[in-house]
């Protein structure tokens, strides 16, 4: 799965600024999660044209990354999200950042995982009867 | 009752000073002439001689010598001795990163430590002081200078550096110390840590400090002698004339006497060149008139001052220089330490970055910090907080490396450093540092 990371300012309005520009432009965001210190924040979303989403923000002037990370799809029951962080601790693969989302469907939700290495985390998901979703 | 170290020159009549100073300009110029090949072709092309010079009425006819002089003879260019004559070197940054290294021979040494006993004494030191020395050692001037002064005085030395504050106070304790040197807002943490200890200047010894090498104001002093229960006082130099010492504060504390016998002081107006007559504001230029090793004639300081020789209720009869009120180039003291933008400048390039940042500074609880702001392009940025946090960490080292002094440091979008009419604004300093 396809995620721009942009880096925005802390200060007010900055925000706004980002998610109008992707309205103005007709991308639908699928999933929002941000990091913040006190100097910044790293803004990361998932959106229905991440391509067009990318070369929008960067032509407007911002630092912006486009990147593969692990989706994965999740039950929603106890231990669901234990068993894929065991999968991924198992193969010693360190999880930088994560966050969820759930789909158009109901009852149906995903966990982003930003790991050091892909094809193995995937490996390892897999090896744990864990589907990725690419 | 006022102390001196070397009464005889500290109150001689100005007369004899002043003849003083013509017979060692005649000796210096010509020595310098014939060892300094460098200042030779400065002097030829200006058309003068070292005959021309009978005294200081003349030194106008000589040429400067500024800090790009310094940077374009580093770094042997302007030593007068042959190096086995030198026993010691101490360094200060320069302005596009190379630094100044200055030559001492023992003279020079002796010289310079006995400008910082003068200093000593004059805030009332004798043998029978504890003297805490908390200036930085090594190639800075400030601990080598005042730890030499100090037993020239012949206290008791305490070799501290500065840093570790509680340590400070635990010597300041055990020891006694009376006498503390260091910049002045390194004394200012001193005093704020003694209070955190829940201690008061009832639980030390100490009656009198001498700081320098940073501007500091009126309201500055006030607080730290309340807090450290002393009487503050000022000291100036610079690496290029020796260090510390050059001009120090007596008990009246209405400006730093220079030590005339060995530095002619002039004010210069900063755009012209031109002598100003006394009394005037303008830029201080120092002749070092008896160091052999690397004897600077008319170096422009780049402070702007003012000098007088007002009959001092202290009986020395040396001439007198105000604090510093400003530069005329764009050189920032940074926690005592000298800072040219361009040498920040310098480092991001080298790191790969782009020449667009923003220094800002600012005094809090009277200690400096130390902001730097530097746009990231897009292959620097990473979705990871980590990442960008590593970043910082390495340019506020390559900056430490370079400055001697750690910044916190800031990466930003681009676009985000204001421009003002197309030049960037590179400094912003909300710090207090003149009265």
């Amino acid at each position: 799965m396809k995620q721009i990371s942009i880096f925005i300012e802390n200060e007010k309005g900055s925000l706004a600024a980002v998610t109008t520009l992707l309205a103005e432009n007709g991308i639908d965001l699928r999933a929002l999660s941000i990091a913040d210190t006190t100097d910044y924040g790293i803004l990361r979303i998932m959106a229905d044209k991440p391509e067009k989403a990318h070369k929008i923000l960067t032509e407007n002037g911002y630092l912006t990354k486009i990147n593969e990370v692990v989706g994965v799809k999740i039950a929603d029951k106890a231990g669901s999200l234990a068993k894929i962080i065991n999968a991924l601790s198992d193969e010693g693969i360190g999880v930088e950042y994560t966050y969820a989302f759930t789909s158009a469907k109901p009852g149906e939700a995903f966990m982003v995982f930003r790991v050091n290495d892909n094809e193995k985390a995937i490996a390892a998901l897999e090896k744990a009867g864990i589907g990725a979703v690419i | 009752m006022e102390r001196y170290y070397q009464k005889e020159i500290e109150c001689a009549p100005v007369e004899e000073l002043k003849a003083m100073q013509n017979a060692k300009l005649v000796k210096q110029v010509k020595h310098v002439y014939e060892h300094v090949p460098y200042y030779r072709d400065l002097m030829d092309k200006k058309g003068v001689k070292p005959e021309d010079i009978k005294s200081t009425a003349d030194i106008y006819k000589l040429p400067f010598i500024s800090k790009a002089d310094l940077r374009d003879a580093y770094p042997y260019g302007l030593l007068a001795v042959p190096l086995s004559e030198c026993v010691r070197i101490q360094s200060t940054s320069g302005t596009t990163g190379r630094r100044v290294v200055a030559f001492y021979t023992q003279h020079d040494i002796d010289l310079w430590e006995e400008c910082c006993a003068r200093a000593i004494v004059a805030a009332g030191g004798t043998k029978d002081d504890v003297c805490q020395v908390a200036y930085g050692y090594g190639l800075f001037t400030g601990g080598p200078g005042l730890n030499g002064g100090s037993h020239k005085v012949g206290c008791l030395t305490l070799p501290m550096s500065s840093g570790n504050t509680e340590r400070q106070i635990q010597f300041m304790r055990d020891l006694g110390s009376t006498i503390l040197c260091c910049t002045p807002s390194y004394a200012a943490y001193i005093g704020e840590t003694l209070k955190d200890m829940g201690l008061t200047p009832n639980d030390i010894k100490l009656k009198a400090g001498i700081f320098g090498a940073e501007p500091w104001t009126e309201a500055m002093r006030k607080d730290i002698e309340a807090s450290l229960g002393i009487k503050a006082y000022d000291i100036y130099g610079l690496t290029e004339t020796s260090g510390p010492g050059v001009s120090f504060e007596c008990s009246e504390q209405t400006g730093m006497h220079i030590n005339e016998d060995h530095f002619y002081a002039e004010i210069i107006d900063p755009d012209t060149g031109e002598v100003l007559p006394e009394g005037e504001k303008g830029e201080l230029v120092f002749t070092s008139l008896d160091k052999e090793a690397f004897p600077l004639l008319r170096y422009r300081t780049r402070d702007i001052c003012v000098l007088n020789r007002k009959k001092c209720s202290c009986g020395r009869t040396l001439i007198k220089m105000s604090k510093p009120m400003g530069r005329s180039d764009d050189m920032l003291i940074i926690r005592g330490v000298n800072v040219f933008p361009s040498q920040i400048e310098t480092v991001l390039l080298e790191q790969g970055y782009t020449p667009n940042y923003r220094i800002e500074l600012d005094r809090v609880n009277n200690t400096d910090t130390f902001d730097v702001y530097v746009e990231m392009s897009q292959e620097q940025f990473s979705d990871t907080v980590k990442d960008i946090t590593l970043k910082e960490k390495e340019l506020a080292s390559a900056l430490k490396t370079m400055l001697g002094i750690n910044p916190k440091m800031h990466l930003v979008a681009p676009k985000t450093i204001t421009r003002s009419e197309g030049k960037a604004v590179r400094v912003i300093d909300r710090r207090k540092l003149h009265d």
